[in-house]
């Protein structure tokens, strides 16, 4: 029974982890169809913020306050460049977006092995946040929890966002249907900028949060992206719910599986769960229908 | 296809290849300059096998260090074993390190040169049939299967990593004979070369007949318009496999040979980025022609090889700035400039054909 509930604990933990690092994949991947491969590297932006913040304001704590904050804005100001000066050109062809997004990330990647070497670099977690609380006779990190409530927040904010201001009001509008936005008076371009500048910004809040749990390097990332991409396939594209419940369905799967054979092992079964779960639901758990054929 | 060239062109073209590579490149180059082109041979196995898959289907196959490592790995697996019986041991140099007395049973059918050689065909083919039916049949989504490409890449790169059976991160290294010659040997190396060489041409002349077939036509109307083609009574999922299993097979086949080439298959060769790395010499080459993605793929071997002796992390941003440029800004490649360029030329005459360069604005887009 411990053990249940410690891996209930950890697959919780590691779900609430990838429902971080894919919140923002499911705005621009989601709701807007670009496949960003650099968002790994938003999110390594989002660590090395952290780390520079700490450089600068010594107290733990409130550089964590203050890097999440930046985090978000170098995220999003990342996002926002990248989606004016390539994105935009090639929305009409999202497989090619995927290279050229893979080319920034390479570029980006080797940018930080330039300027902090590849060796890890390591942000210290405030001292409220040390040890750990015991949960049903399993203990769990305070960090780890952190980054629950974390998620938990951020899920929170994008919903009510996107349901209830102007501004997620024109972001839903442009994605159901661009031409009738326009007509409306809605700015599509200026809806697309900012829809990117919240994925991508929360890409720099996940790379804050992963600094609690882990060392930082110029592939961490990387590391975190294509499970990340997973999620949303699984959760399906348009529906932040289906990003939820993938996420924590995986983080869940992730962690009995890894329990029962090994951790190498265990993302080759996933992999293989997935593709026969997309056999049952090809567009994933939840779908905006439509009667279009693509 | 009119834009492929006509028979006797073609044989002058197969010609002109054979006396480059089997008799200008042997005596031109040094034994290390030609085992470097041997390597890059293989690179352009595959990026023949993408051309097929990406340009003219329209998939986005990014994970072909799958492949390319299956096939690697297993005729590494062999060179291993046959190395240990050539020394009188039971298990290769590396399990005895790690104190292994016993051959693994999953090793034991790669001691035979024939098993070998047939796993190196069946088992990408098997993997790549039924993950295509399995993504195509159910009509997933072109951005999905290549969310999923990666995802195989990475789970086999970390699978391989976790294994010490196969020698973990480091893979499988120092191989001494390949069937039974010494591979340090100048003269062995010389016949990996012409292996090499020999397997490019045949694999060029099978994607050109596929491309010329019925069959090429059905794979470029499937990109174009897998819609219209389901109309027409046929199942673009049957024509996508084939696609996708021909350039499998063609990346289990060059990672084959790379592995006795270059002397060793890691994983660091089956990952993500190197899976996609496979990808912009065919996108430099021209994704939609037949050669342009040989050419590409040699080219940007090469140029690898050059920036990367010089200035270490320089390639990082040159192969960053190739991905941005080519694929954002000239998705037809150098094949298609020559194009642009010769229509320039004759801009004053009329246009007597529709165009025959695919629409490559769209090539990306239906998957």
């Amino acid at each position: 029974m411990d053990v249940l509930i410690g891996q209930l604990a950890t697959g919780l933990s590691l779900g609430s982890i990838l429902l971080l690092a894919a919140l923002g994949l499911s705005l621009t991947f989601g709701q807007m169809g670009v496949i960003n491969m650099a968002h790994g590297e938003f999110i390594m932006a989002g660590c090395y913020t952290a780390y520079l913040v700490q450089q600068v304001v010594s107290s733990a704590g409130t550089s964590l306050l203050i890097s999440l904050v930046l985090g978000f804005l170098v995220g999003g100001a990342m996002g926002a460049l990248l989606e004016i000066t390539l994105i935009q050109r090639m929305y009409d062809r999202p497989l090619d977006t995927l290279l050229v997004t893979f080319g920034v990330g390479l570029i980006l990647q080797q940018i930080a092995r330039d300027l902090f070497g590849a060796p890890a670099v390591n942000v210290v977690a405030p001292a409220w946040l040390s040890g750990g609380v015991e949960l049903f006779g399993a203990v769990v990190p305070k960090t780890r929890i952190f980054i629950l409530i974390l998620a938990a927040v951020c899920v929170a904010a994008l919903a009510t966002a996107l349901k209830t201001s102007p501004m997620g009001r024109r972001i839903r509008a442009v994605v159901q249907n661009r031409d009738l936005a326009e007509t409306s008076g809605i700015s599509s371009r200026k809806t697309d900028i900012t829809t990117f500048f919240i994925g991508s910004g929360l890409a720099g809040v996940a790379g804050v949060a992963l600094t609690l749990i882990g060392s930082t390097s110029p592939t961490t990332g990387q590391s975190y992206l294509i499970d990340a991409f997973l999620v949303v396939v699984v959760g399906g594209l348009g529906q932040i719910k289906g990003t939820v419940i993938a996420a924590l369905a995986l983080g869940f799967l992730n962690s009995f599986i890894e329990y029962n054979t090994t951790a190498s092992l265990a993302k080759v079964i996933l992999f293989v769960i997935i593709v026969i779960f997309l056999q049952v639901r090809p567009q994933g758990l939840f779908t905006v229908r439509t009667r279009s054929l693509v | 296809m009119t834009s492929l060239l006509g028979r006797w062109q073609t044989w002058a073209g197969f010609g002109v290849a054979a006396v480059v590579l089997f008799g200008l490149a042997p005596a031109l180059l040094s034994d290390f300059r030609l085992s470097l082109l041997a390597k890059f041979l293989c690179f352009a196995i595959v990026a023949v096998g993408i051309g097929l898959a990406w340009g003219r289907g329209g998939m986005l196959v990014l994970g072909q260090g799958v492949f390319f490592g299956l096939g690697g790995y297993i005729m590494g697996m062999h060179l291993k074993i046959s190395d240990a019986a050539l020394a009188k041991q039971a298990v290769p140099d590396f399990m005895q390190i790690a104190g292994v007395k016993e051959l693994p049973a999953y090793w034991e059918p790669f001691a035979s040169p024939l098993l070998t050689l047939l796993a190196i065909v069946l088992v990408p083919t098997v993997i790549a049939a039924l993950l295509g039916l399995g993504v195509f049949k159910r009509r997933v989504k072109g951005a999905y299967f290549a969310i999923l490409s990666q995802a195989l890449a990475a789970a086999l790169a970390i699978l391989l990593i976790g294994q010490t059976s196969v020698g973990g991160s480091n893979g499988l290294t120092n191989f001494r004979t390949f069937f039974g010659f010494a591979l340090k040997d100048p003269v062995n190396k010389k016949m990996l070369f012409f292996i090499a060489a020999a397997v490019l041409l045949i694999v060029v002349a099978v994607v050109r007949q596929l491309m010329q077939s019925r069959y090429g036509e059905l794979l470029v109307a499937v990109r174009d318009g897998e819609e219209r083609v389901r109309f027409l009574g046929y199942d673009p999922a049957n024509i996508k496999v084939v696609a996708y299993v021909v350039a499998a097979l063609f990346a289990s086949i060059a990672g084959a040979l790379f592995a006795p080439i270059v002397g060793f298959i890691a994983p660091s060769q089956v990952g993500i980025v190197p899976s996609i790395a496979f990808l912009i010499g065919v996108a430099i080459g021209g994704r939609t022609t037949l050669l342009g993605p040989v050419l590409g793929a040699i080219g940007v071997a090469w140029a690898q090889t050059l920036l990367s002796e010089r200035f270490p992390s320089g390639w990082t941003y040159a192969q960053g700035f190739l991905f941005i440029v080519v694929v954002g800004f000239f998705p037809a490649g150098l094949a298609g400039l020559g194009v642009l360029l010769r229509r320039r030329r004759k801009k004053a005459e009329p246009d007597p054909q529709p165009d025959p360069e695919p629409e490559s604005e769209k090539a990306g887009a239906t998957a």
